[in-house]
This record gives structure tokens, sequence and C-alpha cells, in this order.
């Protein structure tokens, strides 16, 4: 570069940016960014407090930040200079040439069309066929696992103790999440969950065909929600409905956790209750619908 | 002369006799760009993404990819005793012993929050100065792929410390996936290696946020910028600037002062954020439990118009045949599946859609003003509307409890003003800019104008003349530019044409004939 050379016949940048005051302001902003570097040396060393080490990590980069900026606006030339754009597009010359080198393979492949495909279904062939190890290896297949729980006929209820839940347990509205005994501890908890509520202590029926399924008030459905599958975790006494706090759909209990307001689709499945002579609540059959939100493989 | 300079031209002498360089260098330091405050933006977005690999790599060093359960014995005494996953014990940690650990793990989170914002306002300004027109629609496709990736590695990120509100998320996602017609159930459990919660999805989730997503988010960013730097900054119009010229400020070195001072003060304000305004206090919410959930459960604020898309979708499922043996398609794959797949499709095919209208092929240098285009600004803040209403939406539970009325009346509102808003909003734009949309010529000063009120009470426009403030001063080409090492291509990038050698670029290639015998001349300038 010969710079130097041009600066006679332009204006003189260096005199016209010559600016004691910003240069000055610089100066303090570069110094406090190193003041408040030492102060974070310190704050780490004496063991660190957020709070601290946020504003000095902000005066210390800052300050860096400003100098720069103030140094880059200020004290160098700004112009506006102008610059001709070049030329996006090449000349039809050039066009024909990169025609002509392309066509040199080109037409190598079309005369060998053959080949070409040949070589087509064979690269195809090993990335797919290579492919499979891989996506079968991440997980199994569903199969029937989304219309499963662990809930069996006669399992007990538990809480998330492993506590047996007996029919002393809740008052009137009382809640409880209770699981399938021996699976309380599994991951399976996600999809076992079952939201135990007591609405009343004489027999409950929810809908015809229900007429045992609610022993002394007691009720129990799916805690997760048939809309995206939180769990549906807030019971409001008052009013018997069961709210999901993610999307705020409401189930309305004594009718069968029917979906009455938000954008659940579908009631939580009920699960039969009974109590055995020794006062524990199980279950009379597992749920006779999947539980939670919605998938292809499923109908109505 | 200093030593500095001596000793920085020794350098670059010593690098162009290994590179051949001195031309790239000299044609890149005296490169044109203009300057306007909008400019900033993907600016923001850029120095944000270097914080985030910063502050994540230090996070990386602390944090366990792990769902295996532990007892909590750490120094966060509410928590002691407790059972929660390694990913969660270890962002306690990280909070609470690692020395800067929780101003580290903040200043992630504020960045990746204003990493996402500024790619948003970056593709505003963008879309409503139609600066994606040709040339630059792939620079256009680019940046909407950055969005989107960013979008999901945000998600996940936040997915990482196995809170009880993450957790929550990751949940839903699942159910998401899980929604897609036919391979929804196959996609859910290839992804989290069984049903859910199984124990892979952290690990899974972590290398995809560490290294794949960063890996081609920054592969892409030094595409988008190449392009960039290579087709030169769009301009807005003004004194002296053509649809062929750039002005503005030289490269080096107000530019790039400018713009490293810039990466300083980002990172100072995402700083200022992380140690003084807390973020996500993963230690309040508790450990995830599958069984548990907690009040008021609202996402990242970039994943807000798909939580509120969620919650106004009414109670509908597309059902054929009965429980057992039937299909469906589930209800949340409208809102969080659908929505999303046309808000982008939407998106990338824009500038094909605008050309199917305008017919028009030529190349813009030169920003539009948002007044001059009623119809792109209109159908724009329309749709704009469209997501404002629904990040709103995702804050119903809220909005009932702030202002103390039922959520029913909430919902129902939220739903009317989805459809209204845009509908409102669009046609005020639009009447705005038909009444305000002169079209100036490009390059042309503008004008002041003074209204002046007669005698008899009728008030007069008058165009005022421009007396001094440098407006007939002429813009010139960098002095340094002027001197050419080559004079017959003073203002090529490198790619200039030498006319002898496109004499013969054009001429068969085939011939085997002349040359050295049997070595094929491949022609090149």
């Amino acid at each position: 570069m010969t710079t130097s050379k041009v600066r006679p016949t332009s204006p003189d940048h260096e005199d016209a940016y010559d600016r004691p005051v910003i240069e000055r302001l610089i100066a303090v902003s570069f110094t406090l960014s190193v003041l408040a570097t030492v102060g974070l040396g310190v704050t780490y060393w004496l063991g660190g407090q957020p709070q601290v080490e946020g504003a000095l990590l902000f005066v210390a980069l800052g300050g860096i930040g400003v100098g720069i900026v103030a140094w880059g606006k200020y004290l160098v030339p700004q112009g506006p200079y102008v610059q001709e754009r070049h030329e996006l597009r090449s000349d039809d010359v050039e066009r024909e040439a990169m025609h002509a080198s392309l066509g040199r393979g080109l037409r190598q492949l079309e005369r060998r069309s053959f080949l070409l495909r040949l070589l087509g279904a064979s690269v195809g062939a090993f990335g797919l066929i290579n492919l499979f190890p891989f996506i079968r290896s991440l997980g199994p297949v569903p199969g029937k696992s989304l219309f499963l729980t662990d809930w069996k006929p006669g399992s007990r209820l538990v809480t998330a103790s492993g506590r047996v839940v007996t029919e002393n347990d809740l008052e009137v509205g009382g809640l409880l999440t209770v699981f399938p005994e021996g699976y309380e501890n599994s991951p399976m908890n996600a999809i076992d969950q079952v939201v135990l509520v007591r609405p009343a202590t004489t027999d409950l029926v929810t809908r015809p065909g229900r007429e045992t399924w609610g022993p002394k008030g007691y009720l129990a459905f799916s805690k997760v929600c048939t809309h995206a599958g939180c769990p549906v975790g807030l019971y409001q006494q008052l009013t018997q409905q069961l709210l999901c706090p993610c999307h705020q759909s409401l189930f309305d209990v004594l009718t069968g956790a029917t979906n009455v307001f938000g954008p659940a689709p579908r009631p939580l499945p009920q699960l039969p209750l009974y109590i055995d002579g020794e006062g524990v609540l199980r279950a009379q059959a597992g749920f006779d619908e999947p539980v939670g939100p919605g998938f292809w493989e499923r109908g109505a | 002369m200093s030593t500095l300079e001596e000793r920085a031209y020794k350098a670059a002498d010593e690098i162009d006799e290994r590179f051949g360089s001195a031309r790239f260098v000299r044609n890149s330091l005296n490169k044109i760009f203009p300057d306007h405050w909008s400019f900033m933006l993907g600016e923001i977005a850029l120095y944000s993404f270097v914080v985030l690999i910063f502050t994540g790599v230090f996070l990386t060093l602390f944090y366990v990819p792990s769902t295996a359960q532990v007892v909590y014995h750490g120094s966060y005494a509410p928590l002691r005793g407790q059972r929660m996953s390694e990913a969660y014990v270890s962002t306690l940690n990280i909070s609470f012993n690692v020395r800067a650990g929780l101003v580290m793990r903040q200043i992630h989170h504020w960045a990746a929050d204003v990493f996402i914002a500024a790619i948003v306002v970056h593709l505003l300004r963008i879309f409503f100065t139609g600066a994606y027109r040709k040339p630059r629609e792939i620079n256009w496709t680019i940046g909407l792929t950055l969005l989107v990736l960013s979008i999901i590695n945000g998600f996940i990120g936040y997915s990482l410390p196995d809170d009880l509100i993450s957790g929550t998320g990751i949940r839903i996602a699942f159910s998401i996936i899980l929604s897609i017609p036919v391979v929804g159930s196959y996609l859910a459990f290839f992804i989290f290696g069984g049903n859910y919660p199984g124990t892979e999805i952290i690990p899974r989730f972590f290398i995809i946020h560490v290294l794949i997503l960063p890996a081609i988010i920054a592969a892409l960013i030094g595409a988008h910028l190449a392009i960039m730097w290579h087709q030169k900054h769009t301009q807005y119009p003004g004194r002296g600037r053509t649809n062929r010229n750039v002005v503005g400020i030289p490269f080096w070195p107000a530019y790039a002062f400018q713009a490293g001072g810039f990466f300083f003060i980002t990172a100072a304000v995402l700083a200022a954020l992380g140690g003084l305004v807390q973020i996500n206090p993963i230690w309040l919410y508790g450990p995830y439990i599958p069984y548990k959930v907690s009040y008021a459960v609202q996402p990242d604020w970039y994943m807000g118009w798909l939580d509120g898309a969620l919650r106004l979708m009414p109670s509908w499922e597309i059902v054929f045949g009965p429980t057992y043996g039937g299909h469906m398609i589930p209800n949340v794959f409208f809102p969080a599946v659908l929505l999303p797949g046309l808000t982008f499709g939407l998106l990338y095919a824009w500038p094909a859609i605008e050309r199917r209208f305008t017919h028009d092929n030529e190349e813009h240098n030169i920003c539009d003003r948002p007044r001059e285009h009623p119809v792109r600004t209109s159908i724009g803040v329309g749709v704009l509307m469209f997501y404002i209403v629904l990040f709103f939406a995702s804050a119903t539970d809220v909005l009932a409890n702030f202002f103390d009325t039922s959520l029913n009346l909430v919902l129902w509102t939220m739903r009317v003003l989805l459809f209204a808003m845009p509908v409102l909003a669009g046609s005020a734009t639009y009447l705005l800019t038909k009444e305000v949309g002169h079209k100036g010529e490009v390059g042309e000063p503008k004008v002041p104008v003074e209204i002046r009120r007669t005698e008899e009470g009728a008030f007069v426009f008058g165009e005022l003349a421009v007396v001094g403030a440098g407006a007939d001063e002429k813009i010139e080409p960098l002095p340094e530019e002027l001197i050419s090492a080559h004079p017959t291509n003073g203002n090529g990038n490198g790619n200039g044409h030498h006319a002898g050698a496109e004499a013969t670029a054009g001429s068969d290639v085939d011939g085997n004939g002349h040359g050295h015998p049997g070595v094929l001349e491949v022609p090149r300038d």
C-alpha cells in the first residue's frame, strides 16, 4: 500500500479528526474497563458474587466497546465515500466458457446414461440400507405400547412413596396422585399416573355403564391430559373440576372428567375402582381406552 | 513511519508472498459499508451468537447430560434429600458452586433470548424494506433456516436443566411429535428412544444442542456473511446513492472499529442482564417429576406463539374409525405442526410469491421504504399481528388473574382478536401507507417543505432551497481506492476478466490438437 503518496492530493484526514475531548473520553473508557477487570479478578478470588460479576463485566466489556466505537466514529475518516458495485452476472463469453467446461463432463454422463442410473441406484441403495440400523437403533417401534398402562385387574392403588391407599385416606374434596402398586418408582409412572378425587362419601356414577366405578365417592382418572400430555394437577373443589395448568383445559369430575373447556379434545379416561375386604382401593380393570394425547394409530 | 506500520507491512508482505493476497486484502479494506441503525440488528444476532459459544463452552465443562436419579446433598438447602436427575444436580452446582457459574448460565440464557429476538427483528427489517429481492433470495433462505434452527436449539437448551417447567415442555414436545399423522408415533419413539419419558432424551438433546445444531448454525452464519460481503450490502435511498453504487464508511478502519466495538457493547449488555436480571431460577421450580406440574407454565418468549396457538385451538380432532383399529389426526397437530409449517413455508416462499405478482427480475440494491409498498407492508403488519396475538394468548391464565376475570372471557377475547387484529392492523396500514407513500426518486436529496398560511387563510406549500449543510458536497471514492495496482481493473473485486483470455474462452474445448500433445488444454482467465 502506498497510502502516504496520496495524502498531499487529498484533504488531510489526520488533522480533520484531531479531537482532544474525544481522545480523553476514550482514555477514560479504557481506564474504567481496566479498573473493572481488576475488580472482577478480586471478586473471583473472593469467591464470586453474581450481581457484582454482572456489573463489573458490564463496565469492563462496555469500556472496551464504547472506546473502540468512539475511536471508529470520531477519530477516523467517515466519508461518506462511494464505491461502484461490480456486476454480479458474468458476461456472455464467460458463461459460454463455463458451459463448455461443464459440458465436457456432462456429455460423458449423458452418453452412458445406463451406467449413470446404475451408479445412482447403488449409491441410493447403500445410503438407504445403511440408514436402517441407525434409525432402528434409536428406539423400539411403538407397537401396542401407546395403548397400554400398567393398571391390571386388582392392582392396588399406592402413593408416590408406595403407601397403599385405603378407603379412609381422603376427606371429601381431597386429591391424591396414585400409581399401580409396584410401578410407583418406574419411569412408566409418567404414563400410569392417576388422579384420585373424592367429591362425596356415597357411591358415584359418572356415566351410564360406570355404575360400580366410584365406590364410596372415590373417582380415579388418568392424570395425563388428553391434549398435550401434561399432568392434570389442579382440583377446583367448588366446581368439581380438574384443571390442566399447561393450556387451561377443564374437566368436569362428576360427569366422568368430560372436557368442558379449553383445547382438550377428549375426557380423561376413568379407572374403575372397588374396595376390597381390607378397605384397600383397587382397580377393577385397566383403562378401557389409551390414555394421554392422541396419535395416528388410535381412532375415536 | 512508526514501527507498528513497518511491522504490519512486513507481515502483510510475507503473507502476500505465500498467498498472493495483496489485492484481496486491499479490496477488503477498501470495502464501503452503508451505515444505518437498522443494519445493526443482524450484528446484534451475530455477537449474541459469539457470546453463546463462549458461555456455552464454559457450561459444558460442568453440565452432566444424564437422567440417572440421585439424591441431592449439595449446597442448596431447600432441595437436600430430594431425588433428582444428574442433569438437574449439575445445573444446581453450576448455579451455586461453580465460580461465576450462575452469571455464565444467566448470560447464556439471556444471550439466547436476545439472539432469537435480534434475528426476528432483523427479518422484519429485511421483509419491510424488500431487501430479500434479487439477488438476495438465497441469503433470505439461509437467514430463515438460521431462525428455525435457533428456535429449535433454544428450546433444546432450555430443556437441558431437567427442571419441573422444562420437563413439562419436553412432555408437550413428545405429544406434538406424536401428533404427526402416519409417522408420528414412530418418530417420537425414535427420538426419545422409546415411550415417554425414557432415559435417552437428555443425552441426545445435549449432543444436538452443543455440537450438531451449533455447527450447522455457525456454517450458515459464515455463508450468510460471505454472501452479504460478496453481493455488498443494500442501502437506503439518499443523496448520491444509486442502485449501482454503495455510499458509506470504509471497512478499514471506521467500520471495523465500530463493528468490533459494538461486539463488546452487545457482550456488555448481555453480561449486565446475566448478572443483574434473574432468568430461569431452576432451583425454585424443583426437579422434573412426571406427575408434578407447576402453575403458570410459560415457555421462553420465542415459543410463546406456539403455546398460544395450543391454547386457542378449539377441542377438535379428526377421527376415522373406532378407538382400536381407527386413525386420528390429534388436536395438537393443527396448532403445533401445521401452523409452524405454514408459517415458515410462507416465509420461505415469499420472495417467489412476490415475484409472481410483480414479474420483477431486476437486481435491487436500494432498500424500499415500507410506506412506498402498501400491499407488502400491510400484509406484513397483518401477519405479524396474528403472531403477536398468539404470543399474548400464551398468557391467558396470567391475563385472567391480572384482570381478575374468567379464563373463558380471556380465551374468547383472544380467539376473536386473533382474526380481528390482523384485519384491522393490515387495513389501517394499507390506508396509512396509501396516504403518505410518496415515492421520491432514488438518490434525490430530501427537500424540506414549507407550509405557510396566507392572509386569506389558505395553506400553501413551498419547497425550501437547501443552504449549506453539505447538500451540494460531492461524494467521492476512497482516495486509496484510486491508486490501482491494475489500472484496467479499477473497481473489480478480483474476479475481473482479461480481454485476451475471453477471446479463447468460448472456443472449442474438445480440441486435443493444440498445446502439449495428449494434454487437454483447459482455458481459464
